[in-house]
């Protein structure tokens, strides 16, 4: 079709959620140096001022989210990424755009912790971005990346969905998926604007008051019942998106006796077990959760067999595990298996875990 | 008979909550007589801070954001940096701008931003119940230094005025007071020129007004002007920096 070039790119997993930040029209950043996300602050410090957009360096991860709240209050797409320990002082940002209902994206390349931990991949950050992170009653909407080509989708759909619900969205990321090479398609389905940015596009932002009058953007609700009322509206929001959002894969779960559930890298390796014992006759398949939260509970309304086992497995000690409890709401028995401090489960341990040999 | 003062068309009519003989209702109005008399409420957006000040936005009638404490600045960077044509300006007191937010002030004016900035320094936290502040003097009575505020256990006044003045980004830095009637007509004047360096690109303004907090001071408000007059403004002095 015209103009519907193909641009396959071999691309880095970090690049191309900063590439699909440039094609979904972001046009500010705010970062703090840490690996391992280092590649994404270098590329938009190259491609913001190509598409007439903002690169800082800033001084801190307390002072980034709060320029891409500022950003984000004038309507304009802003992104921030950073990894584990510089997500931690990201929180305080991000509980004040969840309070002030601002729309923008938070990127965590997971590394291992606690504390300063070590740069090697890990899924420990997952009760951090799914059930809350900061202080007050809240959810970041989050993405899981499973693939360099979803590293680019996912950050198009987080903008998108950030908009809809001026919420922020976190992208979940992990060391390995940040660092690794890919070719993807990065279509060209989003226009290069080069500026002048959009103008007012938002009618609740704040960018002078000619010919309206004044917008406040604020989480401050100080007279009685308004924060209480505040709260009911963000928890209506967050039942719509609960009800709406959840997104997940499903791979060879047909008639299976036992289904993995992993996300992210976790889930590349696992969909690797899964084929191997597929081509081997084993009914086994996997649940990969894309949307961490909302969780997508709908994927485990039925399972395959009455005596389904699943088995979580992660790059943690087990996190995720609890919401696939709570969904499977002790139907079926929910195992787990994970490793952490940069140790990743390969595809021979996942089948020795679950088949006590290879199979 | 001609009415020659008038509420500034930016300035909401309604009651403030600050307690009687507080400066910030005096800044609040200073900052609106200057937006109305530069014909730039149009354009202008106000970064409020944590502390007293935290409500300025429901008097003064033109767009604002929140900023956490210590994050006025870094907020005001990611609204100019978008909207370079809006004034942009951030109101912050003692602890959030010299405490919590020192590295923020620091960094944005190092980095030459664009920006407008009123200090309050009253010397004590006020809405957290009169705490020692970064600007409080040595001896000072606060609600934690009891004692009053030593050198040896709590350092010195911090000058965050001085230490930002050498740096190359930092275009205008003026330490006014509102003790008196003539203190305030030159601290309005003051607060007009940061606001014509943000019109004509020059970088970073910044105002320091010396402002009273009898509650916390546990004083009288004349008490408090005087005390600002012949205390504070010896340690803190009166005039242009930069």
């Amino acid at each position: 079709m015209k103009n519907e070039k193909l641009n396959k790119i071999l691309i880095t997993g970090n690049e191309a959620i900063a590439e699909g930040a440039i094609q979904a029209g972001c046009r500010f950043f705010a970062g703090y140096p840490i690996t391992p996300q280092n590649e994404i602050p270098a590329y938009m410090s190259k491609r913001m001022p190509e598409v007439g957009g903002v690169f800082i360096q800033s001084e801190s991860e307390l002072a980034a989210i709060s320029m891409v709240m500022g950003a984000a209050a004038t309507g304009e797409r802003a992104i921030t990424t950073s990894s584990s320990p510089g997500i931690s002082l990201k929180q305080e940002g991000i509980s004040y755009i969840a309070g002030a209902e601002l729309p923008a994206v938070i990127v965590n390349i997971m590394r291992a912790g606690p504390g300063l931990g070590n740069i090697w991949p890990a899924q420990s950050d997952y009760f951090q971005a799914t059930k809350g992170g900061g202080h007050g009653d809240y959810h970041n909407i989050v993405l899981a990346p499973s693939s360099v080509q979803e590293c680019f989708d996912l950050t198009l759909s987080a903008f998108d969905l950030a908009d809809k619900y001026r919420n922020p969205v976190m992208i979940l990321g992990d060391g390995m998926l940040g660092q690794m090479m890919e070719p993807i398609q990065t279509k060209g389905h989003r226009p290069h604007t080069k500026g002048p940015r959009s103008k007012n596009q938002k009618p609740w932002a704040v960018t002078g008051c000619a010919g309206r009058a004044p917008n406040l953007v604020a989480s401050f609700r100080m007279a009685e019942g308004e924060m209480e009322k505040h709260n009911i509206h963000l928890k209506n929001k967050y039942d719509e998106i609960e009800e709406k959002e959840q997104r997940f894969e499903v791979f060879y779960t047909d008639e299976a006796e036992i289904i993995i559930v992993a996300y992210g890298t976790m889930a590349r390796i696992a969909k690797g077990a899964v084929k191997n014992l597929r081509a081997k006759n084993k009914k086994i398949g996997l649940i990969r959760p894309i949307t961490l939260w909302p969780f997508p509970k709908k994927a485990f309304a039925q399972s395959p067999r009455p005596n389904t086992q699943y088995l979580v497995v992660e790059m943690s000690n087990g996190q995720m595990v609890e919401d696939v409890q709570l969904a499977v709401g002790g139907r079926c028995p929910v195992e787990f298996y994970g490793r952490t401090g940069g140790g990743i489960p390969s595809e021979e341990e996942i089948t020795k875990i679950i088949y006590g040999k290879d199979v | 008979m001609e009415k020659t003062f008038n509420l500034p068309q930016s300035l909401v009519d309604i009651p403030t909550h600050y307690c009687p003989g507080c400066g910030h209702g005096v800044a609040h109005r200073l900052i609106c007589e200057v937006v109305d008399e530069l014909g730039i409420r149009d354009k202008i957006i106000g970064v409020a801070p944590i502390g007293c000040a935290v409500i300025a936005y429901k008097y003064w009638d033109f767009d604002c954001c929140e900023a956490a404490h210590g994050r006025a600045l870094a907020v005001a960077v990611g609204i100019k940096r978008c909207r370079p044509e809006a004034i942009v300006f951030t109101y912050q007191g003692d602890g959030d701008l010299a405490a919590i937010g020192c590295a923020e002030t620091i960094h944005a004016a190092n980095r030459g931003e664009n920006l407008t900035t009123i200090f309050i320094n009253n010397t004590v936290y006020g809405m957290t119940g009169g705490q020692m502040a970064p600007t409080t003097l040595l001896n000072q009575k606060t609600a934690t230094t009891p004692g009053g505020r030593k050198a040896k256990f709590e350092g010195y006044p911090l000058k965050i005025s001085e230490l930002l003045a050498p740096l190359p980004g930092v275009a205008y830095i003026e330490r006014v007071s509102t003790d008196s009637p003539q203190k305030i007509i030159a601290a309005k004047k003051a607060i007009k020129q940061a606001f014509v360096n943000q019109q004509q690109e020059k970088g970073f303004s910044l105002v320091e007004i010396l402002s009273p907090c009898p509650t916390y001071l546990g004083m009288k408000p004349p008490d408090a002007a005087k005390w600002i007059s012949e205390v504070l403004s010896k340690e803190f002095p009166l005039g242009r920096i930069k």
